[in-house]
């Protein structure tokens, strides 16, 4: 049952997330921003004339604002799995960190929608008899996500506990 | 997980028409002894199925009757006109049909409704085309109510009612005879509690000991000095009112008056008929709750269920020195333990609830100021944590103050929120999840305490589940 007991209770021992999450955000970032600027660019373009047509780089211009942000983002996602309980820690402006002990999880879901499954990811939800629990990691790799879904149903098997 | 009850029982909702549903099985209302079906009565151990009380149909009519006459209601001069237009025979072999399908169905109904309690549960068929049975796990039980309405106090019946977290309004029996109603809620608690059947039966009652009782004047001096229930009163007789005035016309006014008129209702004398005569006893097999006028309810919560006690004061209330206890627990509906009382009182039945609190004893660290009070201007001062050796407490709320307790026990998860603005103020949010739904934050905390409090929760959280009593409290 030790397996992966890294770090102590106390010093929690970050995990970010793959590279695989922020590709696809991106891409889908830049795919809608190109075609807003070019829908934008041509209906101006027609209608105002070719000068307006320029007000299509503003998507542009926010696509690359958005690409910062996305990798801010995804820069602050990680977890950390503890002897006794799961850390996530997300979100830039609004921080945000969940502490679900092993004991109080009711189920573990790995889901993966068809964009996912394209770009080789999954995502892992832990469920605890409380819906306010928010503890989601996104964009993990599958192998990944299988092996922490597994690793959390026995820890929490082993420590399980009514409500 | 908790298995049971997921999927509902249902005494099925169509039931009988007035007066048709129960023709000889009316035997008068104290005939209901539930008929042992195969195994005499009296043999506890192996499970034998009982029925409803045979008044059940009649007794739950009311619902599709109110349905018909609210349709019939509505559609107002086409359904007179639709009537009138029917000769009278047909009208009269349409009345007798219906009763008699609404009868039939409603005496089969009942006839396919089985209980039976087994050593580990408490299991209802039912269902006549779709037939469905729920098992309802005792040592999961999070409370046991019973509750009489009016209708029902007259005819002498009850309807039981097992919380298990995941059940619904289906996963009641109604109605029972009102002593086998009883006799059945101290055997399940028996069971619950982890004695033998035969000892569960034989136990009978658990013997119980007053602890509070709200007097009638108590209660109505402190519903006047609660200020939701005077802008609700004075709200619902004002804005009508006012509505007239400027709009000049009475059907505006009417039309204002009827919601504003039943929230007025439902927090002021709504409130009193439930909370009338709140008796508030101690028992083996948890605590007691009685209260009502009309509808008279008897709540039973085992031990070890409570999920958070609220501690309500609102400002009128202080100078009296009195509170409102509320309290939640994963998968029932009640959640007032107290209505009102002296402090002293209401911290001695939280005694009962969270054994070993000592309330008086928590000292609230209030929120720092220099950041708090940009974030949340005024109202920061109302924020506190404490942190004891048991439980996890929040305190908010300037003019009526809210004080949360949650046992570490009963914590799920432990978050951390902090917002730009927050930051900024190097202030963060502690949220506390519980089972019942429930999340007790602790805002505007130092945010090296906050993230220190976080760790520390989690801690607690997870330890102390290991001296909680176990599920089945008498083994």
């Amino acid at each position: 049952m030790d397996m992966g007991t890294r770090g102590g209770t106390s010093r929690p021992d970050w995990v970010g997330l793959p590279g695989g999450l922020l590709r696809l955000r991106r891409l889908l970032l830049a795919f809608w921003a190109v075609l807003f600027a070019a829908v934008t660019g041509v209906v101006l373009g027609l209608t105002a004339g070719p000068a307006w047509a320029a007000c299509g780089a503003l998507w542009l211009a926010a696509a690359a604002w958005g690409w910062v942000l996305l990798g801010r983002n995804w820069r602050s996602w990680r977890y950390a799995e503890r002897a006794d309980d799961l850390l996530i820690s997300r979100g830039v402006l609004w921080r945000a960190q969940t502490v679900v002990p092993y004991g109080r999880m009711q189920l573990v879901e790995v889901t993966s929608g068809p964009l996912e499954r394209r770009f080789g990811l999954a995502s892992v939800q832990l469920h605890t008899a409380a819906a306010a629990t928010d503890a989601k990691i996104p964009g993990l790799v599958p192998g990944e996500a299988e092996r922490l879904r597994d690793r959390l149903t026995e820890l929490g098997e082993a420590r399980s506990a009514g409500l | 997980m908790s298995p049971a009850g997921a999927e509902g029982v249902g005494v099925p909702e169509a039931v009988g028409v007035p007066g048709a549903g129960v023709p000889e099985a009316v035997g008068g209302a104290g005939a209901g002894v539930p008929e042992a079906v195969g195994v005499p009565e009296g043999v506890a151990v192996a499970a034998y199925e009982r029925r409803l009380h045979p008044l059940t149909p009649l007794l739950r009519a009311w619902v599709p009757i109110a349905a018909v006459i609210g349709m019939l209601a509505q559609q107002g001069d086409r359904a007179e006109e639709w009537i009138t237009e029917l000769p009278v025979s047909l009208r009269f072999l349409v009345l007798v049909a219906l009763l008699l399908v609404f009868g039939t169905y409603g005496l089969l109904s009942w006839w396919f409704t089985h209980y039976a309690v087994t050593a580990t549960e408490l299991r209802i068929r039912s269902g006549l085309l779709f037939r469905r049975t729920a098992h309802i796990r005792l040592d999961r039980i999070q409370a046991v109510d019973v509750t009489r309405p009016m209708l029902a106090r007259l005819a002498g019946v009850a309807k039981l009612r097992i919380d298990v977290i995941g059940t619904d309004d289906k996963d009641e029996l109604a109605y029972l005879a009102e002593k086998d109603a009883a006799a059945l809620r101290a055997e399940l608690l028996a069971r619950a509690a982890g004695f033998a059947p035969a000892e569960a039966v034989a136990l009978g009652e658990a013997p119980e000991r007053a602890l509070l009782r709200v007097g009638p004047r108590e209660l109505v001096v402190s519903l006047l000095l609660s200020l939701g229930v005077l802008a609700a009163v004075t709200g619902g007789l004002l804005v009508p009112v006012a509505v007239w005035w400027f709009s000049a016309s009475p059907w505006a006014a009417a039309a204002a008056l009827l919601p504003l008129l039943g929230w007025a209702w439902s927090s002021s004398v709504g409130r009193f008929l439930t909370e009338y005569d709140w008796t508030v006893a101690e028992s083996p097999d948890g605590l007691r709750l009685d209260h009502g006028l009309a509808d008279r309810a008897h709540e039973t919560v085992p031990p070890g269920r409570v999920q958070t006690v609220r501690i309500v004061e609102p400002l009128l209330w202080r100078w009296r020195g009195w509170v409102r206890v509320e309290l939640a627990v994963a998968g029932s509906k009640n959640d007032v333990l107290v209505p009102v009382a002296a402090r002293a009182a209401a911290y001695e039945v939280i005694a009962r609830v969270l054994p070993g609190v000592d309330l008086a004893a928590l000292s609230f660290s209030p929120a720092p100021g220099a950041g708090a009070r940009w974030v949340v201007p005024v109202w920061w001062r109302g924020y506190g944590v404490a942190v004891s050796e048991d439980v996890f407490a929040a305190r908010r709320g300037l003019l009526c103050r809210r004080t949360e307790i949650v046992p570490h026990a009963k914590v799920q998860s432990v978050r951390l929120t902090r917002g730009p603005w927050e930051r900024l103020h190097g202030v963060a949010d502690v949220h506390v999840d519980t089972g019942a739904n429930g999340t007790v934050t602790a805002r505007l905390r130092p945010a090296p305490e906050a993230s220190a409090l976080l760790y520390a929760q989690a801690d607690r959280s997870r330890t102390s589940r290991a001296t909680a009593r176990p599920d089945r409290w008498m083994t």
